[in-house]
């Protein structure tokens, strides 16, 4: 069995270690420049906490308390004209905040404006579905609790929908190892053959590259083919490429490189 | 009245051939190999084209079935995912003997370039195969190839069932 590894530090690991390097901003404006956005955002400000708005790239963002999350988008789509939610999932900030942000990416086509909600939970919290607001947030709640583990209250079937269901971990947060933890790479391997079979069929080799040049039991080289297991480290000797094995079929000749011949006049 | 004496010993028109049983047995398998339309990824789209008018699989006496009890031969196209890897046992196991296994592509030789959690690393892992082929995507040719080199491997083994089943475990 493959030794444990602790995976809880991988978002510590730095990757890239140019110590000047700055990450890029995508600078903020103040929401006042566009006059629909203002308007929306005081729509939004007469009912609702608003912990922060600005516009990024065209489009507004409004920060909000999680748990008005469904009062919020309820008045977007019907009072302010976002009838879509495009997108919605969550984001893992959970090694410098401890919580995850949810997005609600809005779009109006009558407006022609898009429009993003976010709002932040801690890690054990449970957020209401929108789901009765929009079915497209049905299987994009369905994901969020897939890939991330944030639970979502009053969704009508709240289940993994791209990992197997009997899955452990949540990949998309930052602690999942990409390569998958102990689980994950004995998934298949449990799931089939039971545990017992993990030190006969071993570990996965995880380095696709890997090519053993005299490994004959694996690999064979094209022109190149001996027998299962022949050790080759002397050297191999040529196999032309035979599509005919002894005399070949009834009436049908063996091809002969030797024999064949090059036309050079094409009327001939 | 006309003698017409044909001496078929002598002039080689005996309307007999001789051959051996594993000879006969392993010419009708090795050209007929059903395979089961297994395209997971974009490798299935190469088998596809394969079996389609332009590189016509079926002059190799190779059609491709959708059911796994009706083939032979299991083309394995693509990218196998942990979850579906239950499903291609249960289909592998399915089939009946004498039965093959060609792992198309680099993702189904060994993960590819999905060296993920979600990906199982090489087909290998979880049925035996018996052909390799390199690529991404391999072309059709190269697929028509392994076909020919299966065969071959068809014709050389012998006919008879006391050959044990492949198990992979
Ligand atoms: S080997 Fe390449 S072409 Fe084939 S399934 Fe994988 S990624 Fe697609």
């Amino acid at each position: 069995m493959r030794a444990y590894t602790p995976k809880d530090d991988v978002q510590k690991k730095s990757y890239y270690t140019d110590r000047f390097w700055v990450a890029p901003q995508v600078p903020k404006y103040d929401v006042s420049q566009d006059a629909v956005f203002a308007a929306d955002l005081e729509a939004i400000k007469a009912k609702f906490d608003v912990l922060d708005a600005y516009i990024q790239v065209n489009q507004m963002v409004v920060v909000i308390h999680a748990n008005d999350n469904y009062a919020v988008l309820e008045l977007l789509k019907n009072e302010r004209e976002y009838p879509q939610l495009s997108e919605m999932s969550a984001i893992d900030w959970l090694a410098s905040e401890g919580k995850f942000e949810i997005f609600y990416q809005m779009l109006s086509m009558a407006k022609r404006k898009r429009l993003r909600i976010k709002c932040k939970i801690d890690e054990k919290e449970a957020i209401q579905s929108v789901e009765k607001l929009f079915r497209s947030a049905d299987w994009s709640e369905r994901e969020m609790y897939d890939m991330f583990g944030v639970v979502v209250n009053n969704h009508p079937f709240m289940k993994r929908i791209l990992m197997p269901e009997d899955w452990e971990g949540f990949p998309l947060r930052k602690t999942y190892p990409l390569q998958g933890d102990e689980f994950a790479a004995w998934y298949e391997v449990d799931r089939i053959f039971g545990k017992e079979a993990r030190e006969i069929i071993g570990p996965e080799n995880r380095d696709p590259a890997r090519v053993d040049r005299y490994d004959t039991q694996r690999f064979s080289r094209l022109g190149h083919e001996v027998p299962f297991g022949t050790d080759i480290s002397q050297g191999e000797p040529d196999t032309p490429l035979v599509y005919q094995e002894q005399k070949g079929v009834f009436m049908i000749e063996k091809f002969d490189a030797e024999k064949s011949v090059v036309i050079s006049d094409r009327h001939r | 009245m006309a003698q017409h004496q044909v001496n078929y010993l002598k002039d080689g028109g005996l309307p007999v051939a001789l051959t051996t049983i594993d000879k006969v047995v392993n010419w009708g398998r090795s050209n007929s190999i059903w395979a089961l339309t297994y395209g997971l990824a974009c490798c299935g789209i190469e088998m596809m084209a394969s079996g389609a008018s332009r590189y016509d699989f079926d002059r190799f006496g190779t059609i491709f079935r959708a059911s796994p009890r009706q083939a032979e031969l299991m083309v394995v196209a693509g990218t196998l995912t942990k979850k579906h890897a239950e499903f291609i046992r249960r289909l592998y196991d399915q089939m009946t003997e004498p039965k093959w296994v060609i792992s198309m592509g680099s993702c189904a030789n060994t993960g590819g370039m999905f060296n993920t959690y979600s990906t199982v690393q090489g087909v290998d892992r979880v049925i035996p195969v018996d052909l390799y082929l390199p690529g991404c995507a391999p072309r059709p040719e190269t697929l028509q190839y392994a076909v020919m080199m299966l065969q071959q491997k068809i014709r050389k083994e012998p006919a008879s069932r006391a050959q044990k089943p492949k198990r992979l475990m």
